[in-house]
């Protein structure tokens, strides 16, 4: 319990430090026409950097199992669908979260949306069997 | 976060927001607390998985969810507390944030992943789904973003 505070504490820090919680830095990483920003590209290397090294031995130590392992019609519309909203706010889950704490309506207002649209999407998801483990 | 070394870069290039120095030090907490959430608590460090797991029916394991948000949201309160105050976009509508958010929502739900899940975590093993998954909300964002901003002049 402690450990999964100090873990999401930890990786809010790093969207903080890395730019990730702003969504305008996002949005000029997004947007190529613009005054583009390639900072994003570290932050995800940076990240895979280490996941890269460490999670393949430990997931087969801690015994992890994937519910789906096959590339399907599912992850690519839902993957469309989270893009498309990432590209019009410039948020994803974990920075609209963190970004909470900038007690913005625009935060509260997305953060809300978020939970109704994930609700929503367990229909489609439980009827093809495609449910999120992550 | 600017450093000193990010403002240098800044002004030898053209890129004038480029934080190399920031952001790769940044990424690199963002997958020692993955790896750490994997390590402690058997997790993947899936930001909307963990999310919509505290909605889902039935409940389940709430308490290690309810405490990764919480350390997610301490975070930003801690940032703001000792290294800058919240700046927040006045010009964004909240219209559009409500249907950004609906969409994150339903389609990372969908996809089974965001960011973090397909991204930072699937892509470090090597998951053939997650690859998928992340050049197509990366194309399609790129896209969002481009439309958003330019065609339908939405200032963000």
């Amino acid at each position: 319990m402690i450990s999964a505070f100090g873990a999401g504490f930890l990786f809010g820090i790093g969207l903080w430090l890395s730019g990730m919680a702003n969504p305008r830095k996002v949005l000029d990483f997004l947007d190529v026409a613009g005054n583009w920003d390639p900072s994003l590209l570290l932050v995800m290397g940076g990240a895979v950097a280490v996941t890269a090294v460490f999670f393949r031995p430990l997931i087969r130590k801690k015994g992890v199992t994937f519910i789906t392992t096959q590339v399907d019609a599912p992850l690519v519309l839902g993957a469309a669908i989270f893009g498309l909203g990432w590209g019009i706010g410039g948020y994803c889950p974990g920075p609209a979260l963190t970004a909470l704490s900038n007690l913005s309506a625009e935060a509260f207002v997305f953060v809300a949306a978020m939970i109704v649209g994930g609700i929503v999407g367990k229909i489609p998801a439980r009827l093809t069997g495609s449910l999120a483990q992550r | 976060m600017l450093t000193t070394a990010d403002q240098k870069a800044g002004e030898r290039s053209s890129l004038a927001n480029f934080t190399p120095v920031a952001s790769l030090l940044g990424g690199l907490l963002i997958g020692i607390a993955s790896v750490w959430l994997l390590a402690a608590n058997g997790r993947i460090a899936g930001i909307s998985g963990i999310l919509h797991g505290l909605f889902a029916q039935p409940p389940g394991d709430r308490a290690w969810r309810t405490a990764f948000i919480a350390g997610l949201i301490a975070a930003g309160f801690a940032w703001h507390l000792f290294v800058a105050p919240a700046e927040v976009r006045g010009n964004f509508g909240l219209g559009w944030a409500a249907a950004a958010g609906l969409l994150v929502g339903f389609g990372t739900r969908l996809g089974g992943g965001c960011t973090s899940g397909h991204g930072v975590c699937g892509l470090g093993r090597f998951s053939m789904r997650s690859l998928v998954a992340v050049a197509v909300f990366m194309a399609v964002g790129v896209v969002a973003a481009v439309v958003t901003r330019h065609v339908l002049g939405v200032a963000s």
